[in-house]
């Protein structure tokens, strides 16, 4: 989908970003010898944001409750995803990833519906 | 050749298995760009600025639905907190430069051109910082190069080969290998399970309140093991 937004709120946002970004890579960088350890508790909830986040992105993408319209629309992703799910576990590879989802997105949608 | 130059070489040929994975991502974040209705010199930005492309995906993916900003920046940042474990565990390798070249190596911190490096014990630390900056020049370079040419491509496909779902499939790819253990596999899952049940919440907040909950599950299951 396109974006509503006008040119300046998208480069205010990519700045921001950035900065932010960058103020998260330089914080221990700058730090050490004066505070060289992250608290454990914090350590510890790190260690889990990355499999939160990417499951929080993903899963929406694959599955919705709304029914019927929506439901109807994303089941074709719901299948190619966890075929894709599947090849991102036996081989932990972005390009064979998204060329066997992909393909099995394309395959339900422009091959089978010609076949059924 | 020099020492230096050897472990600069070392690090940029190090990176080169990675630069395959890399190549794709940097693809579908161009792609996304476009499809969120960023212009090149936008796409290509973002990809200078934030180099860092989970974060990069999910903002494209919010600015086109129109989310808040302060909601794209604010899921950016949260996707991004895994960084600050790599500034703690990479800082000791850092210590014996100035606060300036630490200010531009700390640009470059990746999550490949960290785990290349703390992988690294051979040689002394101005070796290591060499071939840190090897891998990341490299990395770099590709994902300016791969997020241009994704805005071409992506302007060029037609909406209904859905390339778009090429997103979700990239941080696929990235989730998988993070559920080694049951108590991420119990974040994954809960998160996934609030992001669903909240996708209708105002402001895009399920994204956020799902990343909580998972973090917090993940640590909750921890503490029972």
């Amino acid at each position: 989908m396109t974006t509503a937004y006008g040119p300046l709120s998208i480069w205010v946002v990519i700045v921001a970003i950035g900065v932010i970004t960058y103020a998260i890579r330089l914080s221990f960088i700058a730090l050490f010898g004066r505070i060289d350890d992250i608290p454990p508790r914090v350590e510890q909830a790190l260690t889990y944001v990355p499999a939160a986040v990417l499951a929080a992105l993903v899963a929406p993408a694959l599955v919705s409750i709304q029914p019927t319209l929506v439901g109807t629309l994303t089941a074709d992703r719901l299948l190619a995803g966890l075929v894709a799910a599947a090849v991102a576990w036996r081989t932990e590879n972005v390009f064979a990833t998204i060329a066997v989802g992909m393909g099995t997105l394309w395959l339900l949608r422009f091959v089978v519906p010609l076949v059924g | 050749m020099t020492r230096v130059a050897s472990d600069f070489s070392t690090g940029v040929r190090d990176s080169l298995p990675l630069l395959l994975g890399i190549v794709p991502f940097a693809l579908v974040a161009g792609v996304a760009a476009a499809e969120a209705g960023l212009s090149t010199a936008q796409a290509l930005g973002m990809s200078v600025f934030v180099f860092a492309g989970a974060s990069q995906l999910a903002a494209l993916d919010l600015l086109g639905s129109n989310a808040p900003l302060a909601v794209v920046v604010l899921t950016a940042a949260i996707i991004n907190l895994r960084m600050m474990m790599y500034s703690a565990s990479i800082a000791p390798r850092f210590r014996s430069v100035t606060g300036r070249v630490r200010a531009v190596l700390a640009y470059f911190l990746t999550d490949q051109a960290f785990a290349l490096t703390v992988a690294r014990y051979d040689t002394d630390e101005s070796g290591q910082r060499w071939y840190y900056v090897g891998a990341s020049l490299a990395l770099w370079t590709v994902w300016q190069v791969g997020t241009v040419v994704g805005v071409v491509v992506g302007a060029g496909v037609p909406q209904a080969w859905g390339l778009e779902f090429a997103v979700p499939l990239v941080f696929l790819a990235l989730l998988v290998p993070t559920l080694k253990d049951h108590e991420s596999l119990a974040a994954a899952v809960a998160a996934g399970v609030v992001a669903v049940a909240g996708a209708g919440l105002p402001f895009n907040l399920g994204l956020i309140l799902a990343a909580i909950v998972g973090v917090g599950i993940g640590m909750l299951a921890e503490s029972w093991r």
